[in-house]
């Protein structure tokens, strides 16, 4: 009953781990296309609102590239978002549409926002910060599991069963926060702040901790052995054939599990890098959505993981500017959601017309 | 726990479970008929949403609902024609097109509207219900049941129209072929596409007026991301009813009754956290979805473009 | 080019033909599919197309049916040149196709079926419809339930009814593209009586097939399509005074060139007498349930010997499928199997694999191969991990590279390289790298699901003879197909399956193909039965 996810025009062609400049130009066009036509209709509709496009986009690149402060903020930004592509990566190749990330961010972060204070009180920064993040995995994981059984023993859709857990996700979240894990000592509705001396440690004396290390380390790893191992090679079979991929041997449902599982587990480890590093604590009623609004990302970089880096970079910055345009320039940050929503439309047209200018 | 079965908890509880239906019911019928077709319509909560926003500022306006919920259902139409023509003419991946749409929309619709109306808070004056002539008397289910917006009754009537359309027409069969066998449909000289695009622009068109109603009626404001998952549980509703619009109308009242939990049990002097409730609509379809999920069938040629000649 | 006398006495036939192609031309990327393709179908007759697999006839069907359009020449409709625009227009000229795979939609009725493409405002009138179908149906002796959902009848029934469908808008064409591939011997006879009602009835009928036989047996006239051409035509008239061998053999001269033909019409690579050894495969109760509790499998058993040729015969659809990857491992099911005196009733695919069972799938693309990967990788497909072409997970692409030329030169893979996506390649070359993916390494027993199925005769001669000289070797080898020819060339014994149930064992003896054809339509002990129910 469920739908074989055919994402855009991608095959399972073996993907180089280092793709060649010659190769990758018309690659590159037709990724750049895209970008460059969201950007110009976002920029119409701001026209539209009064606001003046250049100045925003202006701005944008003023604060979250060239300003020394906004760089390392957008760096820091990075970190999760990594992970949530790396999220995005594992499930996609292998044909699941793990669309619940936003609600297994979230949950990681409540589960690391929660656990670390008390860690940090009974051991070592070093290993309470670990162990914390290793709550806020197992803590998405567990999240992912309902949808990834009735995927794998029922066939049932995981579209929508990881969409109602997101939202289930963030309800719970904020019973989580409301009720259980509040501070007792402010009346505002949030976590136990993580005192910052306790927080992930910073790098040479900048403000970007070394979440994003971490981030690079686990999203480089994770396009390695998806093009480099026989692991990785399962999971493309998986996703490029799920019938063959039975024919060769493979147990699908354990494995359908286990990368749900995987993925799920990235996407709470970035949320627990952004409360650990930069947060400190957990509000209720947030809900930033980067989950959602890294998969059109995940899809232009073909799911290859140094073009992800490249562009989450490049969203970061739009994130961390965004934030100072909304002060300056009364332009709130759901300008965002637009931009690459048309990326992700635009994205879709520029393949196909690019897939018919091959064929001739 | 006798709270719970006075007439005013009952009254309030059934008469919000409807009122909550409504745009449910509107997402649930139209996405079925896509659905039916072969289209899967990820983007039906950006439909909604775009409604939502379209008929909010119109009623805001022109001071007339009516003319609202016509250019919300306007809006969702034209979402539905960029669907239609990304994902069944062209043959984009409906997926794909879908999560585009509904993050577009929700970037689009919340810009709009804070640059419009930054820190005014606009609302809409209550409306008033239409209550039905001798029935609206009847204790508990009177006022619950028979005394409700128009567009409640219009969704019924809807369904049943739905009903004996997929039943009786050759609309209906033809719906059935391309969802089923577009191969035949196409061997039988009627076209595919259009067929699909009928079904598609109807859904955005149903879509449309239910985020309209979500604004307008519901709440009387608008607000970014209003539709708060409205339109996947649509797509759930319509899954889980197998081409039957009935069963889509019993699972919008169902789920209606959860979203409108809230404000029953505050009747009922019961004070549960607003979060808990909030979750209850998305764990009955889990619980739904696991107890019949198996059994939500889909149509053969679901989410897959049509081509002819194709191997 | 015919070979027709040219007899005008023959007043059967009247001048104006019914559909005419006069030069027809088709060309696909890469390909010229149809080469001037001129023929004509009169009123009352059965023009047969006679081609192997690849000539163009499906090029030929499609532009009949409205699907595509020529690239060059003129098609004319009842003696005015027109163009078949689409599948509508098609029928709106009379033009009724029934195409091999199945295109009723399964989960509506008969009456539904018959209704579609009707005004979309209007309602269908069910009584209407099934007033016209009693009447059709006694026309042509048949016997339909307008209310019987489309999905549960059986193949011969949806046969007739997109027949009935074909002609509802009283067209007088009726395309019947390889319509016996599905139908046992009595459904096979039925449909030549139907023809004949049609024909009588002023119907022209163009009929499909790449068989001799059915076109000796059905045919008015023979056009015989080799390579996108005509390369010439029978007519009525030698058809009717010619001794049959002697018809046959025009055909036979005319599909070749030179003289002496240079490949045989049918494959000749068949069984000689073989050495057979100790039992290798020993399947004791094997059964199967669908996913809806219907057993698909009955209580099955049998064992192949070392060295032998068991042939599976049916018809498609009757288990064949099932009990393949109930072998194999890939699908659940009762009973024992044992490889070599071991139990593998437990293993999975890979450890059977690795054992030496073998499954060589009829779906290529869709099962056996994923066609975005290289050939060298699909050469290993069911190794994925394994030793020494992976160390510690990470591939070492100097042996994999290595072993896949091995196997492509030892095959014959044609294939501009090892790392070209396997999808790029033609069927004949996709199932030699299937042949070559399950023969290397120690084989012991090997499962060949239809393994000639829409091959040239070149790669089906290559394909048996690889299977042949597999047994040679020792292999225990279960050859499934639906082609009695490949089964009775190539079995020690036959097996015939029906129903899920495997009826009878027989030897490759003299009678063994009318034995089996009686086994397959469900005349046991002369008991007949309705005909054979598909599984699906």
């Amino acid at each position: 009953m469920s739908t074989e996810p055919e994402i855009l025009a991608l095959r399972a062609e073996a993907p180089s781990p280092w793709p060649t400049l010659r190769a990758a130009l018309p690659r590159l066009a037709m990724t750049l296309g895209p970008v460059a036509l969201a950007i110009t209709l976002s920029g119409a509709v701001l026209l539209a609102t009064g606001v003046n496009p250049l100045a925003y986009y202006a701005l944008v690149v003023r604060q979250g590239l060239l300003s020394a402060d906004g760089f390392q903020e957008t760096i820091t930004q990075a970190g999760p978002l990594m992970l949530l592509g790396a999220s995005l990566i594992v499930s996609f190749r292998a044909g699941l549409w793990n669309l619940g990330v936003d609600g297994q961010f979230l949950l990681g972060a409540v589960a690391a926002g929660a656990a670390a204070p008390w860690l940090v009180g009974v051991m070592p920064d070093g290993p309470a910060l670990v162990l914390a993040m290793l709550i806020a995995m197992a803590s998405a994981a567990a999240w992912s599991l309902l949808p990834a059984y009735l995927r794998a023993h029922g066939g049932i859709n995981e579209i929508i069963t990881t969409l109602m857990m997101n939202f289930l996700g963030l309800s719970l979240a904020n019973v989580l926060i409301k009720l259980v894990f509040i501070d007792p000592a402010t009346t505002l509705p949030v976590t136990r702040t993580l005192p910052v001396p306790d927080r992930l440690p910073r790098l040479f004396g900048s403000t970007v901790d070394i979440g994003v290390i971490l981030a690079f380390l686990l999203l480089t790893a994770t396009h390695l052995a998806l093009t480099r191992t026989a692991w990785g090679l399962r999971v493309r079979l998986l996703g490029a054939n799920p019938r063959a991929a039975r024919h060769a041997g493979l147990n699908v449902p354990r494995m359908t599990i286990f990368i749900f599982i995987l993925s799920a587990a990235l996407a709470g480890l970035a949320g627990a890098i952004m409360v650990l590093g930069t947060l400190g604590n957990v509000r209720a009623d947030w809900d930033p959505g980067f989950g959602f609004v890294v998969i059109p990302l995940v899809f232009l970089a073909r799911l290859n993981g140094w073009a992800v880096m490249g562009l989450v970079f490049a969203f970061a910055m739009l994130s961390i500017g965004s934030q100072s345009a909304a002060i300056r320039l009364g332009v709130p940050q759901y300008f965002n959601f637009l931009l690459v929503g048309l990326l992700l439309f635009f994205l879709a047209l520029v393949e196909y017309f690019g897939q018919r200018a091959r064929m001739v | 726990m006798a709270a719970l079965f006075t007439q005013a908890f009952l009254a309030a509880l059934i008469g919000g479970a409807i009122a909550a239906a409504v745009p449910l019911l509107f997402a649930g019928l139209g996405e079925q008929m896509s659905e039916k077709a072969g289209v899967l319509n990820i983007g039906i909560e950006g439909m909604m949403l775009t409604g939502a926003y379209a008929g909010f500022l119109a009623a805001y306006e022109t001071n007339s609902l009516l003319a609202g919920f016509a250019v919300g259902g306007l809006a969702g139409l034209l979402m539905g024609v960029v669907m239609a023509l990304a994902c069944v003419w062209l043959g984009l991946n409906q997926i794909v097109i879908g999560i585009a749409m509904t993050l577009s929309a929700e970037g689009l619709t919340s810009l709009l509207f804070n640059s419009q109306f930054a820190s005014l808070y606009p609302s809409l004056p209550t409306p008033v219900p239409l209550a039905i002539p001798f029935l609206s008397r009847l204790p508990v289910l009177g006022p619950s049941l028979f005394t409700q917006h128009f567009l409640a009754y219009f969704g019924v009537l809807l369904c049943l129209a739905f009903g004996w359309l997929y039943l009786n027409s050759f609309f209906g069969l033809n719906l059935t072929a391309a969802g089923d066998k577009p191969a035949a449909l196409d061997a039988g000289g009627v076209s595919v596409a259009g067929t699909r695009c009928v079904a598609v622009l109807v859904c955005g068109l149903l879509a449309g007026i239910g985020g309209a109603y979500l604004s307008e009626v519901g709440s009387g404001v608008f607000v970014p991301f209003m539709t708060n998952g409205a339109g996947f549980i649509g797509i759930v509703l319509a899954m889980l009813a197998r081409g039957r619009p009935l069963g889509v109308l019993l699972g919008s009242v169902l789920f209606g009754a959860c979203l409108s939990m809230t404000t029953a049990l505050q009747v009922a002097g019961i004070n549960v956290p607003t979060d808990i409730i909030n979750m209850l609509p998305f764990a009955m379809v889990m619980l739904a979805l696991i107890i019949f999920g198996r059994r939500a069938t889909l149509p053969a040629a679901f989410g897959h473009s049509y081509q002819r000649g194709a191997r | 080019m015919s070979l027709a006398g040219g007899d005008a006495a023959d007043a059967k036939i009247p001048a104006t033909p019914l559909v005419e192609f006069q030069a027809v031309t088709k060309r696909f990327p890469g390909v010229l599919a149809n080469d001037a393709v001129s023929f004509a179908l009169h009123p009352g007759e059965v023009h047969v197309l006679l081609g192997e697999n690849g000539a163009g006839k499906s090029t030929l069907i499609a532009m009949l049916a409205g699907m595509q359009q020529p690239d060059g020449g003129e098609i004319l409709v009842q003696g005015k040149p027109g163009t078949i625009a689409s599948p509508a227009r098609a029928l709106a000229m009379g033009i009724g196709t029934v195409f091999q795979h199945g295109m009723l939609v399964p989960t509506l009725t008969v009456a539904e079926n018959l209704a579609l493409g009707g005004q979309w405002w209007r309602r269908p009138s069910r009584a209407a419809i099934s007033a016209r179908l009693a009447e059709t149906c006694a026309e042509l002796g048949l016997d339909i339930d307008p209310d019987a959902v489309a999905g549960k009848l059986s193949l011969g029934e949806q046969q007739q009814v997109e027949i009935i469908r074909a002609l509802w808008r009283g067209g007088k064409v009726l395309v019947l593209d390889e319509p016996t591939a599905m139908l046992a011997p009595p459904g096979i006879a039925a449909l030549g009586t139907l023809m004949r009602r049609m024909a009588a009835s002023g119907i022209g009928i163009v009929f499909i097939t790449h068989k001799l036989d059915e076109a000796l047996d059905f045919g008015d006239r023979i056009s015989v399509l080799r390579a996108g051409r005509i390369v010439g035509a029978v007519e009525a008239q030698l058809l009717k005074t010619l001794p049959r061998a002697e018809v046959t053999e025009r055909i036979i001269g005319l599909m070749f060139a030179s003289a002496a033909p240079r490949a045989p019409v049918q494959a000749t690579a068949s069984r000689t007498h073989a050495e057979l050894g100790s039992p290798v495969l020993q399947v004791t109760g094997a059964g199967m349930k669908d996913a809806s509790g219907r057993q698909v499998l009955r209580d099955i058993s049998f064992t192949v010997q070392e060295g032998e040729i068991f042939g599976l015969a049916g018809i498609d659809g009757n288990g064949q499928r099932e009990l393949a990857e109930l072998l194999a491992g890939q699908a659940a099911g009762s009973g024992i199997v044992l490889l070599d005196g071991q139990n593998i009733t437990g293993l999975d695919v890979a450890a059977r694999s690795r054992l030496g069972l073998r499954y060589v799938t009829d779906d290529r693309l869709g099962e056996g191969t994923e066609r975005g990967f290289p050939v060298s990788l699909n050469l290993l497909l069911k190794q994925i991990g394994a030793a020494p072409f992976w160390r510690a997970g990470v591939a070492r692409d100097g042996l994999i590279d290595e072993h896949a030329d091995q196997l492509v030169r030892a095959f014959d893979i044609r294939t501009p390289s090892i790392h070209t996506p396997i999808g790029r390649l033609s069927g004949g070359n996709i199932q030699k790298a299937l042949l070559a993916r399950e023969l290397s390494g120690p084989a012991r027993a090997v499962i060949y699901c239809k393994p000639t199925y829409g091959l040239d005769l070149q790669n089906i001669e290559a394909a048996r003879t690889r299977i042949l000289q597999a047994a040679a070797t020792g292999i225990a080898t279960i050859l499934i197909s639906t082609d009695m020819d490949e089964i009775i060339a190539m079995s020690d014994r036959i097996g015939v399956i029906v129903g899920g149930e495997l009826r009878r064992i027989i030897p490759n003896a003299g009678n063994a193909r009318a034995e089996a054809g009686r086994l397959m339509a469900g005349l046991d002990d002369g008991v007949a039965r309705p005909e054979s129910v598909h599984v699906h």
